[in-house]
């Protein structure tokens, strides 16, 4: 027994060295922390409870048979964030490059079954060269089998991937196919093909954080949904914004407690619009001025910025928020942000989180690159998303809602639960100018009387009151009372119970 | 007494007059500019009618406007506040014509003292001190060169017309004497439309102190003691104080006896100030008297506890003075904060924009806060980047002193760049403290613009104990999260890091009843506040003093604003410090390449062309804000590569003008 104990000891400390002392200088000296060391940071202290410290690859082709390091370059288990649990697997980049073999995929997959099972989400910490390639095709199988269980995860349990080092090659289908990515800056990168192959094929000359670095996932691909500074950086804010998600799919999303009045009045939100109808504003202040704390975690800020996507809390409950943003397009719906939008509405409805939407939307981006790139069948996934949607919806509107953008924003016909408007609220096919040009097209000659049509049509239309005649409107509520009329109608929804027909899946239009 | 006043003015002074003509009963008519629909002194008025456009000289400084607002609200007398139409003679005069009581002195007096060259004269002949120079208009340079040898140099070339320093210029020598002739008349012609400038012998370590004075139309003149207001930038004033640290009892009687000849000499009839210009050994020379309220003059209110406004009021009403010179208090010290949307990081240039946050600390008796703009407010180029004036009032003055500083750490201000920090700095400022003042305070102790203030060892001690409290708190609050595992416990951590910019040092952190006890180098102190999760501002007892400080999260931690400092600082477990340390600093990207609009404005020029090679210095561009030309040169020397604005263009602050090579 002693034997053992020793033996155990020996193993343990062999695997908690992971590729030595060398290769963990290396690591640091790259800016970046070991497996280890992140788990530390990402979970309580003394919570992680690791498995398969033991485990080693079986491979003994091109001298592998020698060459073994306990738990085979990923540290897999389970811990708890704020004392709520969470299974997390760390790839070890001193141990082989982190690439996955047979026995490192298992890892993975042990804890993800078992997180599906229990309800608990999957952090992946992933740095890693790629597949082992000594190991053939059996490390392709482990890749499928990975990605076979995200699949299965997805909308079970929440998944969220951190990249902390190259991820490059089939590896990167495995976080393509999570909730969020995280990226740190400078020291990650995501890729199908590298640089080099890139030269060879297309003649491009790219660097590597040009072609898959933080800024151009974040910005360009929209790939990556948040670019963080450092690891340690990175990791708190995973610690942050794990504490806005429920566990699973059968939980209401977490409440803590919260030191923000519900009734906190801010009389500034009054003359946020302003009074030109072209002049911009920072959807950003409605935000957070109407939050718990002005907290708002905004996702993908970088990405398609006519709209904001975003967690935060009302009276300490999680919530989602989409926001069209007029400082950016005037807050039109273009390719880009309907699909940001998309797939963010339908995160928040697979794990129960309510939806709060802010419109002030003139309509559909115009132009040849929107049409040839298919905002047709982009658009129709925002409007998708928030038509199968049925956990509460609770819309404002805050200035313009116009055409199809209108329908498209949570709006009563998509089964919006509340819908209020504020008093400059305008519901409309169109704007009055564009309107009139068409329904009085043989005036057009004659300035003064179009001039007359147009206030005619401001007149009518440029208020919530015809939309609110037909009850497409709840109420028209004043600004500075927002919160709490947002949060009352939260808390009315809490218990909500819609469902849609049953069917095997849907067929959203991709 | 008068039944309805209008207040031809905006922004905080009108919401001053306002508030005396709430409390005398009477009925108050705002106008307002395009630019000022629902602002603060709009909706404060009974009535308020609309007078133009955005810009003052289609609104505010139209007489004719003016007028139909007051023929339209029957109002019997006005307010012209300060600035604007308020020392305009013919304003006074359509008014007089239209048989509705000025809130001022006379036409005569008004025009007696608009005029430098003619004031001078009647300062001469009342028997006050003036300035030696040559007090009429110079033809050209070189009779400029002429009488700046005979008055002796330094010597301040000057706009007969000027105000507010422009068409102001010192020379040294014959050289300076004559560009200066030509700049000084130049700027006198573009902002006065009058050209004419006079030269005047440059007085050094210059202290500005003006003296109040109030007179009624039985004859009856006082002073209100005087205001020192040295603290200035670019003639600017930002701090003013009253009385003056540098006064005794003999100078101060004999500036008020001069004051009041003065004033005497031109039967002035309402408030007005007789500024001068202090010298080391206390010799004191007439500069200038303004003939309206001045903008410092709350804190003459504070330490007298005369409500100007209201004298004004009941003496063109045509009240006799209820006081004598002998009643006039000297009581305490008051000291006022200009607050200004301005950077001060960025050689403070103007901001303008949307008053996202705007808190400032509760009124009290020692605090006075006259402000125009509230919350949401938009901060507009069209007029003063002045936004409030803060005020303290101590039994000394460095109590008075102290409540600024307090003060001013319990202001938040979000959405536009304010000076903020710099008041604050200078509030601290040792030489301030003593009382060392001259104009040039400012130019000499920040020579090389602001960047942001120092903190003593101890001051930065107290905001880590805060940052401890603050960590305390929040991560207390996150364990509050539902559905943990029952076998968790929060971690019951005392020790932990503290880190802030280089420095890292052990703290351990005890709970208290009412806050933390914090042991941090060999110090032991107590953190006591009401702060919760969320709040932006720390208000709280550190080791037994009170402290105020702006909390926001910054990356680990939070970035804490007090003093006129911000402090980064991150509280850690020892561990996360550990694996902290090992992160790379990074390099801020570098902007030094481009050439970026430093505040939104317009671009009146574009000096150079792509290819072209500057030197240091040289001007590259010149960007029109606040009506105010800012010239922005070459850093280093370079070589243009491309340039991206072009003359007319409107550009948002740090949009790229051009770029390097």
């Amino acid at each position: 027994m002693q034997d053992i104990i020793q033996q155990l000891e020996e193993k343990r400390r062999q695997a908690r060295l992971g590729g030595g002392e060398k290769r963990i200088a290396a690591q640091h000296a790259k800016g970046k922390l070991t497996a280890r060391e992140r788990l530390e940071l990402l979970l309580d202290p003394g919570s992680f409870e690791e498995w398969d410290m033991f485990v080693e690859h079986g491979c003994t082709d091109f001298g592998m048979a020698d060459q073994k390091i306990p738990g085979d370059g990923v540290v897999t288990g389970y811990g708890t964030i704020n004392g709520r649990l969470v299974f997390v697997f760390s790839q070890d980049f001193t141990v082989f490059g982190g690439a996955l073999s047979d026995a490192h995929a298992r890892k993975i997959c042990k804890i993800m079954d078992k997180a599906v099972q229990v309800g608990a989400p999957v952090i992946g910490l992933n740095d890693s060269g790629g597949a082992r390639i000594q190991e053939g095709v059996d490390s392709l199988a482990g890749y499928a089998e990975v990605f076979q269980r995200n699949v299965l995860a997805s909308g079970v349990v929440p998944q969220i991937s951190v990249i902390m080092g190259p991820c490059a090659g089939g590896a990167v289908y495995s976080p393509a196919m999570t909730d969020f990515i995280f990226m740190v800056k400078d020291s990650s990168y995501m890729f199908v093909t590298g640089p080099d192959v890139v030269k060879t094929v297309t003649q491009e000359v790219v660097t590597q954080e040009q072609l898959g670095g933080a800024i151009t996932h974040t910005t360009r691909s929209s790939v990556a949904d948040l670019a963080l500074e450092n690891d340690v950086e990175a990791l708190a804010e995973v610690r942050r914004f794990f504490d806005f998600l429920p566990l699973s799919n059968r939980e209401k999303p977490p409440v803590r407690q919260s030191f923000d009045q519900p009734t906190r009045v801010e009389w500034s939100l009054d003359t946020l619009v302003p009074a030109n109808p072209n002049k911009p504003y920072d959807m950003h202040e409605l935000i957070t001025k109407v939050v718990d704390e002005g907290d708002f975690f905004e996702v993908q800020p970088f990405f398609a910025r006519n709209i904001l996507t975003g967690f935060a809390r009302m009276e300490g409950a999680s919530v989602g928020i989409i926001a069209n943003q007029p400082m950016v397009l005037a807050g039109c719906l273009d390719i880009d942000s309907s699909r940001k939008a998309a797939r963010f509405v339908r995160f928040c409805d697979c794990f129960n989180i309510p939806l709060i939407t802010l419109v002030d939307v003139p309509g559909f981006l115009p132009g040849t690159a929107q049409e040839y790139g298919g905002i047709i069948k982009h658009g129709a996934k925002l409007l998708y998303a928030y038509a199968e949607a049925t956990v509460p919806k609770v819309t404002l509107i805050t200035r313009k809602a116009y055409g199809g953008a209108y329908d498209v924003m949570s709006s009563k016909h998509l089964r919006g639960d509340i819908n209020f408007a504020w008093p400059t609220a305008e519901i409309a096919v169109m704007g009055p100018k564009g309107a009139v040009e068409i329904i009085f097209r043989a005036e057009l000659a004659d300035q003064a009387a179009i001039e007359a049509r147009t206030e005619e049509y401001r007149a009518k239309f440029a208020n919530p009151f015809v939309a609110g005649h037909r009850g497409f409107i709840d109420d028209v509520i004043m600004p500075h009372g927002t919160r709490l009329r947002l949060c009352r109608a939260l808390s009315m929804l809490r218990d909500k119970k819609l469902e849609n027909p049953w069917k095997k899946h849907d067929n959203i239009p991709l | 007494m008068f039944r309805k006043i209008l207040i031809a003015n905006r922004g905080e002074i009108a919401c001053r007059v306002i508030k005396t003509c709430r409390r005398l009963g009477i009925q108050t008519v705002a106008v307002y500019s395009e630019a000022d629909q629902g602002a603060q002194h709009v909706r404060l008025a009974d009535e308020a009618y609309p007078i133009g456009p955005a810009p003052a000289a289609e609104s505010y400084l139209v007489i004719d406007a003016i007028l139909a607002a007051i023929a339209k609200s029957g109002a019997d007398a006005v307010h012209p506040g300060y600035g604007f139409l308020s020392e305009n003679r013919r304003f006074a005069e359509a008014l007089e014509a239209a048989g509705v009581a000025f809130i001022g002195p006379s036409t005569a007096a008004i025009a007696a003292m608009g005029d430098k060259i003619e004031s001078k004269k009647l300062a001469k002949a009342a028997g006050v001190n003036t300035v030696p120079g040559f007090p009429d208009a110079i033809k050209d340079a070189e009779q400029a060169v002429k009488i700046a040898g005979e008055v002796g140099y330094p010597v301040m070339i000057k706009a007969s017309a000027g105000g507010g320093g422009k068409g102001m210029r010192l020379a040294w020598n014959a050289q300076e004497a004559r560009e200066g002739f030509v700049s000084a008349s130049n700027e006198a012609r573009s902002s006065f439309g009058d050209e004419r400038v006079f030269v005047e012998k440059f007085i050094e370590q210059p202290r500005h102190i003006e003296i109040q004075v109030l007179g009624d139309k039985h004859g009856n003149i006082l002073y209100l003691n005087e205001r020192e207001c040295s603290i200035q930038r670019r003639h600017q004033k930002v701090i003013e104080e009253a009385p003056s640290p540098f006064l005794d009892t003999k100078t101060r009687a004999a500036m008020g006896a001069q004051a009041v000849a003065l004033a005497r000499q031109v039967g002035y009839s309402s408030a007005g100030t007789v500024e001068f210009i202090v010298g080391p050994d206390r010799d004191f020379y007439f500069l200038e008297m303004n003939t309206r309220l001045q903008v410092e003059h709350p804190v003459t209110e504070l330490i007298t506890g005369i409500d100007i406004v209201e004298q004004m009021i009941r003496v063109a009403w045509g009240e006799p003075l209820s006081f004598a010179q002998k009643d006039v208090k000297l009581n305490g010290w008051a000291i006022e904060s200009r607050l200004y949307a301005e950077d001060p990081y960025r050689g403070f240039l103007p901001s303008t924009g949307r008053l996202v946050r705007y808190r400032l600390p509760e009124e009290s008796p020692h605090v006075r806060i006259d402000t125009g703009v509230t919350e949401g407010s938009e901060i507009s180029l069209y007029y003063d980047p002045m936004i409030a004036k803060l005020c303290t009032w101590g039994k000394t003055r460095d109590e008075a002193i102290g409540h600024m500083q307090a003060a001013l750490d319990a202001c938040h201000i979000d959405g536009i760049s304010h000076n903020l920090d710099f008041l604050a700095a200078v509030a601290a400022h040792p030489r301030f403290r003593e009382g060392r003042l001259s104009t040039a305070f400012i130019a000499e102790e920040f020579p090389e613009g602001f960047h942001g203030a120092e903190l003593q060892p101890e001051q930065r001690q107290a905001l880590y104990g805060v940052a401890a409290l603050l960590l305390y708190r929040s991560a207390l609050r996150e364990t509050t999260i539902a559905g943990q595992m029952p076998s968790y416990r929060p971690p019951p951590d005392t020790a932990f890091i503290v880190r802030a910019g280089e420095e890292s040092l052990p703290v351990a952190i005890q709970p208290t009843a009412l806050g933390v006890r914090v042991e941090i180098a060999g110090k032991s102190f107590d953190v006591e506040s009401a702060w919760q999760p969320g709040a932006t501002l720390f208000q709280g007892q550190v080791a037994g003093r009170p402290l105020s400080a702006l909390v926001r999260r910054r990356g680990l931690g939070f970035r804490l604003t007090h003093g006129g400092a911000e402090v980064d600082v991150a509280v850690l477990r020892p561990r996360a410090a550990e694996l902290a340390a090992l992160m790379p600093a990074k390099q801020p990207p570098d902007t030094s390449k481009f050439l970026l609009c430093p505040m939104p404005g317009l671009v009146v020029a574009i000096h150079v062309v792509p290819g072209e090679a500057v030197k240091a210095g040289q001007p590259l561009a010149v960007v029109e804000a606040m009506k105010m030309e800012n010239v922005l040169r070459a850093e280093r020397d370079g070589v243009v590569a491309k340039i991206a604005a072009a003359a007319g263009d409107s550009l948002a602050v740090d949009q790229v003008i051009l770029e390097f090579e």
